[in-house]
């Protein structure tokens, strides 16, 4: 294949990227810890085959896990490492801002409604990335069509907000039924 | 040809139709869009579509599957971005010819070539899947397990330069499939006294993490680039479709390409059009223009990826056997709607079977006739700011995660698993493994178990001849992967001691 220019994207990803080691020791630390806890989290039946063991298959797959992450160490012993790993780390760390933003989208569901959560996480999260002026009214409307199109028209199984049961009657209906 | 009329029977429904239309317009959307793509949409759309028919909701992912690969060109020729993957190589010859002033005739190929790959693969699906379903009886147990296996090898040996991390990846999905309560003795397995984890962990939980909450974050995290969209002239598609013809050899070598790398389960896209590309590099007059906008690698680009799609149903259709992510995220339907995949589909749901080929060759029609008339204005999606792309993405993958059964629970474990793909394409590692580990995991344990009641002898499992080819077949993976690792090596050995 012909040499690619400096701002072509690329097929096939091209050299490591740092934190891959720091990934691969986690997940094999992980796997080590869940092969350690294999006696009392599976079971052994006596007189039967290996392939019919129920500890067999998580046996397998975990020292997999640890076999092709030291062979992947090793193969990274005479390689120069690639700095900036502890930078890469904190990013994936500052990423669970938004899980958390999540988690208390879909914990506000139960309380204040569909609408005025998906309303209030889509607006939040907008000004939260600096967004300003119409792009915040954008997301609004982005919230609301979210509602009305799989709420509203498809009724998506979506628990009603707690604060609905404060409404008058009719309008109680229409709000558990539609928002 | 009374399957056939019951097949249109079954398509011609309003409800059928509408999926049709959202989904292969839906997909050249999200495809156009760079960042999102079909394995997001789908994942978000996969929940919505188990209370839909089973006809409505396979129209729906199959229009979103087959197009997203039309849109992804789009941004790939216009502003240098891949809408979607496997459109990288697209970028190489695209933008150059958009920088001198050829979009139009560009996209014209990209399209046409598009059209062409996957209609050539519908023709594959046609011809071979029932072929395969013939041949499928005598699949037993042995012969299932090693096909899964060989899925699962060829998907690790093809990630170019990430084996090793692509093998933790896969070993790691099979991992996840033996957590809860198993299937022939009832014990349970890593569930640590947890009630929630004794049904294991749900794929389309996981799916909607890793593809779509992932995705979220990913562009979340990034930065607002700002585009300039080129200006694209608004006639003349047709008249420069005619130029397909001229490449027709490299069309329809690359969209040969597709259909066997969509074929065998692991190998997929990337592979496909990285060896179309290299091919028609290889064969071309002037191959010196490849990387600078030689229209010859559009199309041997576009024509491989657009094959693949039709042609990864045919394993699935055939053997319930998914090829890569998107037809596992496609078996997860199936079995919801008890569509069991396999000789017997073919059997007794011809109709059904018919109604995929025709839906497939529709999808196709209409999304060529939509990007003829509507590329201008749909261009316009490229504009839209990465991060607010990532509160979209995170908004509506609620509505797949939280409607499964309304518990929180499975919100974390998709929040988990979305920070869990958000490294991985931080790292640039495959995601593909994982999903393909979980999917054959368990099928793999299930026919291991069932095949070595019957095995006496370790060559009793490979004594058949189709068990024979497959173990052959892993392998020559197996060892033309050493190969290519210790051929690298002493190829650098020697690199350094003449240096």
């Amino acid at each position: 294949m012909s040499r690619q220019e400096d701002d072509h994207p690329h097929v096939f990803p091209e050299g490591r990227k740092p934190g891959e080691i720091l990934f691969v020791s986690v997940t094999m630390m992980i796997a080590l810890a869940l092969l350690a806890g294999i006696p009392w989290q599976t079971t052994w039946l006596p007189g039967k085959g290996l392939a019919a063991q129920p500890r067999f298959w998580p046996a397998l797959s975990l020292g997999g896990v640890v076999l092709f992450g030291l062979i992947n160490a090793l193969s990274r012993v005479r390689v120069a490492r690639t700095p900036g790993r502890w930078q890469e780390a904190a990013l994936w760390l500052r990423s669970l801002e938004f899980i958390g933003w999540y988690m208390l989208y879909v914990l506000a569901i139960p309380v204040i409604g569909y609408l005025a959560a998906t309303l209030a996480f889509c607006t939040g999260l907008a000004l939260r990335m600096g967004y300003r002026g119409r792009t915040v009214w954008i997301a609004a409307a982005f919230g609301l069509f979210v509602v009305l199109f799989f709420k509203t028209a498809m009724n998506v199984k979506i628990p009603a907000g707690a604060i609905y049961d404060h409404a008058p009657e009719q309008l109680r209906y229409i709000l558990i039924r539609y928002f | 040809m009374d399957s056939f009329l019951s097949g249109i029977e079954l398509l011609a429904r309003w409800d059928v139709i509408a999926a049709l239309l959202i989904g292969s317009i839906g997909g050249v959307l999200v495809g156009a869009m760079p960042g999102v793509g079909a394995a997001v949409a789908i994942a978000i759309a996969l929940p919505v579509t188990f209370s839909l028919e089973p006809i409505v909701g396979l129209t729906l992912l199959l229009g979103i599957y087959g197009s997203s690969m039309f849109g992804g060109a789009i941004p790939a020729i216009l502003v240098n971005t891949p809408g979607t993957p496997v459109n990288a190589l697209t970028t190489y010859d695209g933008y150059p010819m958009t920088k001198r002033g050829e979009s139009r005739r560009a996209l014209s190929l990209a399209y046409s070539a598009s059209f062409y790959g996957a209609v050539l693969s519908i023709g594959a699906l046609m011809l071979l899947a029932p072929v395969l379903a013939k041949v499928a009886p005598m699949f037993g147990a042995r012969e299932i397990f090693l096909a899964a296996l060989l899925g699962i090898v060829l998907v690790v040996v093809t990630h170019r330069g990430q084996v090793l991390p692509a093998a933790i990846l896969a070993c790691l999905g099979i991992f996840l499939s033996t957590i809860g309560i198993e299937p022939s003795a009832y014990t349970q397995r890593f569930t640590f006294g947890q009630p929630w984890l004794q049904s294991g962990i749900d794929l389309i939980v996981v799916v909607l993490g890793l593809f779509a909450i992932s995705q979220a974050l990913v562009l979340l995290m990034s930065k607002d680039k700002p585009i300039v969209l080129p200006k694209v002239d608004k006639i003349g598609f047709f008249t420069q479709m005619r130029e397909l013809w001229v490449y027709k050899r490299i069309a329809t070598v690359a969209s040969t390409f597709g259909v066997i790398c969509g074929m065998i389960p692991g190998v997929g896209e990337f592979m496909s059009q990285f060896m179309s590309y290299s091919y028609a590099q290889r064969t071309s007059k002037t191959p010196e223009l490849f990387g600078k906008g030689n229209p010859e690698g559009i199309v041997a680009s576009e024509a491989a990826n657009n094959s693949v799609p039709a042609a990864a149903m045919i394993p699935l259709l055939a053997l319930g056997i998914p090829g890569e992510e998107l037809t596992a995220m496609m078996l997860a339907v199936f079995y919801v709607h008890n569509v069991v995949p396999g000789p017997r589909l073919f059997a007794e749901q011809m109709d059904f079977i018919y109604a995929l080929y025709i839906s497939l060759f529709l999808l196709n029609v209409i999304v060529v006739a939509f990007l003829f008339f509507a590329t201008r204005t749909m261009m316009k999606v490229m504009l839209i700011p990465n991060r607010f792309l990532g509160i979209m993405i995170l908004t509506f993958s609620l509505i797949g995660v939280y409607t499964l059964r309304n518990s929180l629970t499975d919100v974390a474990i998709a929040s988990a698993f979305g920070f869990f793909g958000f490294i991985l394409k931080r790292l640039e590692l495959p995601t593909s493994p994982v999903i393909l580990g979980i999917v054959l995991g368990k099928l793999m344990e299930d026919r291991l178990r069932i095949a070595m009641a019957r095995v006496r002898e370790p060559m009793d499992f490979i004594d058949r001849p189709i068990a024979l080819v497959l173990f052959l077949m892993i392998l020559v993976a197996i060892i033309g992967q050493i190969w290519t690792v210790m051929k690298a090596r002493h190829a650098t050995g020697k690199g350094a001691s003449n240096g």
